[in-house]
């Protein structure tokens, strides 16, 4: 089968779904769903033993072939390993869900529409070769999950959530595109494959740090990094296997893809080495730090996903130094990408599991609050030993997997002090301690997770529901998750051979070749000189202390004011732009046309006048000038009269009048300028439309009459000023226009051709009618529409019909 | 003439958009009446003032005044008529219906948005 098929077979079958929702009511739609997953990761399956050869495959189906975009599917060792974690844990995700998910009460058919729309949106993004196309998906897994996390969507808290990681991602989403657009137009390519190859010749463009940071935010945001984690437990109020496969096991993870895939194009500069080793384990701390505030159990593995994304993103940045080394230290910088990559799957098996425990805990006693649960052992003890096994993991406990990759991510931390750049041998240090102590309290919240809910005084009068063991099916994912947790442990090599291998030689291409080059093997012990096992006993020694003691140091996450968290931040961001663009507009938009007037007039004389001002144009040249006669200064003394008597009379009458005899000034001047039809139509139409003036003054009332203590004529400084610099502009442009003729007329034409061609003598006419008849015909027209539109106006009563109807339902 | 004329222009730009900014809405159809003026005596002087006689054939004569701003504004005459007598009809509507030629009070409310 094709593999860009595959990607593409969640999402037609999900055509199907809502058709087998409605019609085969009886069966829970889950059971169908579930073949997709498994038929997927049967199928990816059968690529592993060429992966691991260090085969790689290619598919490729043109979509747009003139722009060179095309869905590429590749598959390496990285894309291959995160299709299994996405179609493996989708299987069991959907497993549970079938058990989780009322048939009756919830609405199926949407649910896994968005849920298979969001499986091929993440096989998608780890298999796409060309970057628009992994945007395409990157944007269609944000959409899924905004569909997901609002799928409860009649509560408000859904809906929010929804919203703020829609924001957030689609901003990062954005601000990776810019990125990629970036990349494209560097190496005039859009394929991955092809930019690693040319990334040497890349690195030193001025542009190319911007791209780096463009994409880092897009897998930042993503991935829940610091500042962006805040989405993450707000997105908790999804069901809760939607948390369990998007929020800790899949799609926070698109963004350790991206960086683990560009690692080899972005990895040559040193700002991609501190960005993301930097904000990794600041993440990692602050997310560990404060999930033991949290009371709400998904709340808790909601801020433990973020701290272990941090993790895992730390590790990939100092696997990023490898290509800033040489000699063996390649070698011990590249076991950070390899931790990192067996921690992300180590991760996902036991986050996987725990998230499918808060959510049978929330099912089967009807509440997450942690402050409300305890004491459940007895009553839910399988649950309580997939918890167990999940809890001691994520806090790197043997004998499970997160003890490994836990230690080897102190080795790789503690490794670091092989790396002299920008004096790092005395800043080194500080590395290891942030992880230790993340590692502290990471240990703590593991312990508070377990303990609180499933030790302790049992409250059975706050519960909701009388406490129960969860029906088998509910237990089968966690638990096949759980036992992997054990098994990793007890042959890491055969998981680190099988998938990590691959992966590693995937993201370090420099420095192996094929999967079998890289060397590591997965120890659980590593020798009394091991410096990490120390700070691993350590851990556990000050982590148990803090554990037994948390309600006395606890009060101090109450000192942290809410207005400067970066919830806070973020809604007061967000009414920010609200507010403010509500009141930018509401100030500029008045609702009143003067001050739209207003607008449009400052706009001609500032554009205008600074376009003179600026080039210098304006021009005046006294030749050309037609000789100044008696005639015209005095009608041009009746119109400023005329002008002026309008400006400032009180009476509506003596206006239209002074209007009627500026416009028969007018006509005077047409006569003066040898223009007699224009001076017969100005005469016939300045009557008209005196009269017309008359006659709807009439049913108007007097210029004051609805304004009492509001002088309307009243003179108005800013009015004037705006008016006189209208005026003024026109003035200069008309001089200027004037003084600089630069082509003659084509009058000349028409002069010698008018009785030849035409047959006519009057030329003005002739031009109307023959020469330029078409603006005559649709001069026409205006008028016919005017006139209907009169008619229209005066005959149709629509409005005022509307209006009483209006008025009779009150 | 035609720097003469610029200012005269230029003047009655000025007093039209004065009253276009006025809150009556006569005063407003008032402006639009003399910014038409001043639009099309502005045609006229840019097509150059200086010719002898106007633009219709007889013996002998070869000085005609340019004829091609003439058919201009004569079409613009006849469309800014059909304008402003559509909206005086407005204007004269607009004050049965809402009981006011005052600008100012005629913006958009929410009851008849």
């Amino acid at each position: 089968m094709s593999l860009v098929f595959a990607i593409f077979t969640p999402v037609i079958a999900a055509l199907l779904i809502p058709l087998l929702y409605k019609r085969v009511s009886a069966i829970h739609t889950g059971w169908f769903v579930l073949l997709i997953p498994v038929a997927l990761v049967s199928l990816y399956a059968t690529y592993i033993p060429p992966i691991i050869d260090g085969t790689t495959y290619k598919d490729e189906l043109p979509w747009i072939p003139s722009l060179g975009l095309s869905f590429i599917s590749y598959l390496d060792g990285l894309s291959l390993l995160f299709s299994l974690l996405i179609t493996g844990i989708g299987a069991l995700v959907v497993l549970y869900s079938i058990f989780y998910l009322d048939k009756k009460k919830e609405k199926l058919g949407n649910f896994y529409v968005y849920l298979l729309l969001f499986m091929s949106a993440m096989l998608g993004v780890v298999q796409s070769d060309h970057l628009i196309s992994l945007y395409f998906f990157w944007e269609l897994t944000s959409i899924s999950s905004f569909l997901l996390i609002g799928y409860w969507y009649t509560k408000d808290r859904s809906r929010f959530g929804a919203l703020k990681s829609m924001m957030i991602t689609v901003f990062g989403g954005l601000m990776m595109l810019g990125g990629f657009v970036i990349l494209g137009i560097l190496g005039d390519t859009y394929s991955i494959r092809e930019l690693i190859a040319q990334a040497p010749d890349l690195v030193d463009h001025k542009f190319f740090v911007w791209a780096l940071v463009l994409v880092l935010l897009g897998a930042f945001t993503k991935s829940a990094q610091f500042p962006f984690y805040i989405w993450l437990p707000d997105a908790m109020e999804a069901p809760t296997p939607v948390s369990a496969y998007l929020h800790s096991a899949t799609m926070v993870k698109a963004g350790l893809y991206l960086v683990a895939r560009f690692t080899p194009i972005f990895a040559l500069s040193e700002v991609w080495v501190w960005l993301v080793t930097g904000i990794g384990i600041l993440t990692l701390l602050w997310g560990s730090f404060f999930a033991v505030k949290q009371t709400d159990l998904k709340a808790i593995l909601a801020f433990s996903t973020v701290s272990q994304l941090g993790l895992i993103m730390s590790l990939l940045g100092i696997g990023s130094i490898a290509y800033h080394v040489t000699g063996d230290l390649v070698t011990t910088f590249t076991f950070a990408t390899f931790a990192a990559i067996f921690h992300l799957m180590n991760h996902a098996t036991f986050k996987g599991s725990l998230f499918m425990i808060a959510g049978i805990v929330d099912h089967e006693t009807g509440t997450r609050d942690i402050r409300k649960l305890g004491g459940l052992m007895s009553l839910m003890p399988i649950s309580f030993t997939i918890a167990l096994i999940g809890s001691l993991s994520m806090a790197g406990v043997p004998p499970f997997n997160g003890f490994l990759s836990k230690e080897m991510f102190l080795d790789a931390v503690l490794n670091l002090k092989n790396f002299d750049l920008h004096a790092l041998d005395s800043w080194w240090i500080l590395f290891p301690i942030i992880a230790w102590i993340a590692s502290v309290f990471t240990f703590v919240y593991s312990l508070y997770f377990v303990f609180h809910t499933f030790r302790g005084k049992h409250k059975p009068e706050q519960l909701p529901k009388a406490a129960h063991e969860a029906p088998v099916g509910m237990l089968l994912s966690p638990g096949i998750l759980a036992s992997l947790v054990v098994i990793i442990f007890f042959v890491p090599n055969f998981f680190g051979n099988t998938f990590i291998k691959p992966a590693v030689a995937a993201i370090q291409p420099l420095a192996y070749q094929v999967p079998a080059d890289v060397g590591f093997t997965i120890k659980a012990w590593h020798g009394f000189d091991s410096l990490a096992m120390y700070m691993t006993l350590g851990v556990f020694l000050v982590g148990y202390l803090l554990f037994k003691t948390i309600p006395k140091w606890s009060p101090i996450y109450k000192t942290f004011p809410t207005k400067l968290s970066l919830n806070g931040m973020y809604d007061g961001l967000m009414r920010l732009g609200d507010s403010g663009a509500n009141r930018f507009s509401s100030i500029y938009m008045t609702g009143s046309i003067r001050s739209y007037f207003v607008y449009m007039f400052t706009a001609i004389i500032v554009l205008l006048g600074g376009t003179m001002w600026i080039k210098d144009a304006f021009v005046i040249s006294y030749e050309n000038l037609a000789p100044i006669r008696f005639f015209e200064i005095l009608i041009s003394i009746i119109l400023i009269v005329g002008t002026i008597t309008i400006l400032v009379t009180k009476s509506r009458l003596t206006a239209i009048i002074a209007l009627g005899a500026v416009g028969y000034t007018v006509a005077l001047f047409y006569i003066l300028f040898k223009a007699p039809d224009l001076a017969l139509t100005q005469l016939v139409i300045e009557t008209v439309s005196v009269a017309l003036f008359l006659g709807a003054f009439y049913h108007l009332p007097q210029m004051n009459k609805h304004e009492k203590g509001k002088e309307d004529r009243g003179f108005r400084l800013g009015n004037f000023l705006i008016a006189l610099g209208v005026g003024v502009m026109v003035t200069l442009i008309a001089i200027s226009s004037h003084s600089q003729k630069l082509i003659p007329s084509i009058s000349e034409y028409y002069k010698e051709t008018v009785y030849s061609e035409a047959g006519g003598g009057n030329i003005v006419n002739v031009i109307l009618v023959d020469y330029r008849g078409f603006d005559t015909l649709f001069e026409i027209s205006v008028l016919t529409i005017a006139s209907l539109g009169i008619i229209g106006m005066i005959t149709l009563r629509l409005a005022k019909k509307k209006g009483d109807r209006k008025v009779e339902n009150k | 003439m035609e720097i003469l004329m610029s200012i005269l222009i230029g003047f009655l730009f000025m007093a039209a958009i004065y009253l276009i900014l006025s809150r009556s809405l006569l005063r407003i159809i008032i402006g639009t009446g003399l910014l038409s003026h001043g639009t099309h005596l502005l045609l006229i002087t840019m097509g150059g003032l200086g010719g002898k006689n106007a633009p219709v054939l007889s013996e002998g004569v070869t000085d005609y005044v340019d004829p091609l701003p003439q058919a201009l504004i004569l079409t613009a005459i006849v469309i800014s008529f059909g304008v402003t007598a559509f909206s005086l009809v407005l204007a004269y509507r607009t004050y049965k219906e809402l009981g006011t030629d005052n600008m100012s009070l005629m913006k958009g409310t929410e009851d008849n948005d």
